[in-house]
């Protein structure tokens, strides 16, 4: 029997309907059967978990996450990822194909699902866009999708060729699935390790310019527009590709978007201490940029937030910068992020970050969650708003520890994360 | 007087106290090197370990006259490539070499922010020796200390410094001292050689040379790395020499009694002529006898000494 439970007591928070207040949650059979806004009496009863002070909401989606399964089980593994998830407050997580090998045929797509059976959280599968990520040679898409690819990319690096892109965006269309684009001319990007700029020149390194990314970020929305599907850019790190974004928006062209909390949070000046953890690609930007990522956040030019929780060992981050790898996890730090950087300082409302964390990517992936709905599965995070805690990755359910936000401290926590009903974690 | 930093890790931020302490010390040494017996006990029982993950001739070979001058034990530790290549990281190497009881690394190394790394793992002082393009700090030191003992001053001098800056630690660790010491600095090459958002170091950036060299005191050319044509940074090396080279015709632009300076290794008729090169006004041979004298400075400093060199 699956659990029947009444979530009592708490703040929800329904991004559908736009209500953020008082309010009871009932779970029967794995899914919501119905919020009811509180009345006088208290509802007690074996199977009520009282959430007093507690805020409720749909289960958070992260829609960039890199397990490293297949290939680097150190860093991290789908189940070790998926318990991370869970701590974050996330009920699903997107995986990204640049595994060892890489997720390109439907083969692999099987061989995540059938990892993430065990999984606290749903693990949806995104699909490399070209075989080996090499940018040559398409996926088979339409298999990969029926096998429950969510997406396709070849994250980790940009698409150069031109032409093979808009050709993946044309044939995305058979299965609806958006592309989420990496943006980076490798060229322009010249080898860089960090954003190019004032620091960059201080640290005589090799410097990734912003139009790097912009100019991309400017091919995709071209492509969309002419081809009429769906682009989604990931981890917008520059204040002229929000503004291109807006834009294109506004002309109606099928675009997404995404940010990431180090790119609200983080510049580049902060790469003085030579941290490899601050090595992240797209690199840390500037003030300037920070503050047009956050104001897109607010205005909706930027749909969503993601972790792109990149996992790295200790001994491959533990070098001089440049030879360190690009990345940075996140799945644990970004809620508290949400809450300290962006709720706390009234950039946006809880509904708001609830919508961007929750409703938004799960329409823009089109899977299940994202509102407290009748009818719909019971994928619940539950928050404890004003608990003040201090990152330290000894405890991180990751099995990597490469944060820059190491000793922050944040406002806000998951206290319980509920996946089809089942409490998968919990500190209550 | 001692100083205030623990390593010499760039000059981005030392004070102007420190680098007039050093500068002051080097004076003394020098004094010593030009006796018969060019050698003072100073750094006895001091122990220096010469880590050099980058090809160095000149500056290997003078940060090791300045320790065995002042009767350091030295090693020298010299491999080629990264670390990464060499399958032993770098804070593993520097951990077993510390584990032979050493007291100073100084380190030359490709990548920016290595001794920074090293400083921040290991116990022992460490003295950058050249790190990518960030800085090269004894080099800035040493170039000072020239300026300084022609003109008696750094202060108000206007001192261009010609070429690949982009590429350039020589350029960057000038910059910070000599700004730091209240000279005008600018900067002059072709915009492919510079670095961006330039004008924030607080120097004039030039991409004229006739208009950067006009009233400059000093010119400090630097040397242009011949792959960086091959890099496409440059159409060719006869338009960057005909542009950027420092030729006798272009010093009338200059003030009267000026001086001209180069890091070496040269490349003669590319960035600077024979004749220049070789001219009364060049302290190219001075700035690498006062290296070592700087060096020296640097060491004894480093390792506690005051201001006043004790000679025992």
């Amino acid at each position: 029997m699956k659990n029947n439970i009444i979530l009592a007591g708490g703040k929800i928070v329904d991004p559908v309907t736009g209500y953020f207040g008082p309010a009871n949650v009932f779970i029967s059979d794995g899914k919501i059967e119905k919020v009811e806004k509180r009345k006088k009496d208290k509802i007690t009863g074996r199977n009520v978990i009282k959430l007093d002070g507690k805020i409720v909401c749909p289960g958070f989606i992260d829609m960039h996450v890199h397990l490293r399964e297949p290939g680097d089980e150190d860093k991290e593994t789908i189940i070790s990822g998926s318990e991370a998830a869970a701590a974050g407050g996330f009920t699903s997580i997107a995986c990204m194909p640049n595994t060892r090998p890489p997720l390109d045929n439907a083969g692999a797509i099987e061989y995540v699902n059938n990892r993430a059976l065990m999984a606290p959280v749903k693990v949806y599968p995104v699909g490399a866009l070209t075989v080996g990520q090499k940018g040559e040679t398409l996926t088979e898409m339409m298999e990969m999708s029926a096998c429950g690819a969510v997406a396709f990319s070849d994250d980790g690096s940009g698409v150069q060729n031109n032409d093979l892109m808009r050709r993946a965006l044309e044939y995305s269309r058979t299965c609806g699935t958006p592309i989420i684009s990496h943006c980076e001319y490798s060229d322009l990007a010249a080898s860089g390790v960090m954003h190019e700029g004032f620091i960059s020149s201080k640290l005589g390194m090799k410097g990734i310019s912003a139009v790097a990314e912009e100019l991309m970020v400017m091919r995709e929305i071209m492509l969309a527009s002419l081809t009429q599907a769906r682009v989604h850019i990931a981890h917008v790190s520059t204040a002229g590709s929000v503004d291109l974004i807006r834009k294109a928006k506004r002309a109606k062209v099928p675009v997404t978007a995404e940010a990431t909390p180090h790119h609200f949070t983080l510049t580049d000046d902060l790469i003085q201490s030579f941290d490899t953890n601050l090595k992240v690609n797209p690199p840390l930007r500037t003030k300037k940029d920070i503050d047009a990522v956050i104001k897109g956040l607010a205005d909706g030019a930027i749909d969503c937030i993601a972790s792109d929780h990149a996992p790295h060992s200790i001994e491959d981050k533990e070098l001089e910068f440049d030879y360190a790898p690009f990345g940075l996890i996140g799945l644990e730090t970004t809620l508290g992020m949400v809450i300290t950087r962006l709720i706390n300082k009234k950039i946006i409302s809880w509904v708001e970050a609830v919508e961007r964390m929750s409703t938004a990517p799960a329409r823009i992936l089109d899977i299940p969650g994202g509102t407290l709905n009748e009818g719909e599965p019971a994928d619940i995070t539950v928050i404890d708003p004003d608990l003040e805690w201090t990152v330290n990755p000894d405890n991180f359910k990751s099995l990597s520890r490469n944060t820059p936000f190491a000793g922050w401290k944040l406002k806000g926590k998951a206290v319980m994360t509920i996946v089809d009903a089942n409490i998968v974690y919990s500190t209550i | 007087m001692s100083l205030k930093i623990h390593h010499l890790l760039g000059l981005e931020g030392v004070s102007a106290a420190d680098i007039r302490l050093i500068l002051d010390t080097a004076v003394s040494f020098k004094e010593i090197l030009a006796r018969k017996i060019p050698k003072v006990p100073t750094l006895r029982g001091t122990t220096v370990v010469n880590l050099f993950y980058e090809p160095s001739t000149r500056t290997r070979l003078s940060f090791e006259l300045a320790e065995k001058r002042l009767s350091a034990d030295t090693v020298n530790f010299t491999t080629s490539g990264s670390s990464v290549a060499k399958g032993e990281s770098l804070k593993d190497t520097v951990w077993n070499i510390e584990a032979m009881k050493i007291d100073i690394i100084v380190i030359r190394h490709s990548a920016s922010g290595a001794p920074h790394y090293l400083a921040s793992c290991c116990k022992s002082t460490v003295i950058n020796a050249g790190d990518g393009a960030h800085e090269h700090p004894t080099q800035g030191l040493l170039d000072m200390f020239t300026i300084k003992e022609k003109y008696g001053k750094l202060e108000d001098l206007k001192i261009v410094i010609v070429g690949d800056i982009k590429h350039s630690r020589v350029a960057r660790s000038n910059i910070w001292g000599l700004l730091t010491m209240g000279a005008k600095v600018a900067v002059c090459g072709p915009p492919t050689l510079l670095p961006v958002e330039m004008e924030k170091f607080g120097v004039k950036v030039y991409d004229d040379l006739d208009e950067a060299l006009r009233g400059a005191d000093i010119v400090n050319v630097l040397r242009l790395q011949k792959e960086r044509q091959k890099g496409g940074l440059l159409p060719s090396l006869r338009e960057y020499s005909r542009y950027y080279g420092i030729t006798r015709d272009r010093l009338d632009l200059l003030n009267e009694n000026f001086t001209i300076m180069h890091p070496g290794p040269m490349n003669r008729g590319v960035e600077i002529s024979s004749e220049v090169a070789e001219g009364p006004y060049s302290v190219i041979l001075p700035q690498v006898t006062n290296g070592v004298a700087v060096r020296m400075a640097v060491l004894y400093l480093l390792s506690g000494g005051k201001g006043k060199v004790d000679e025992e």
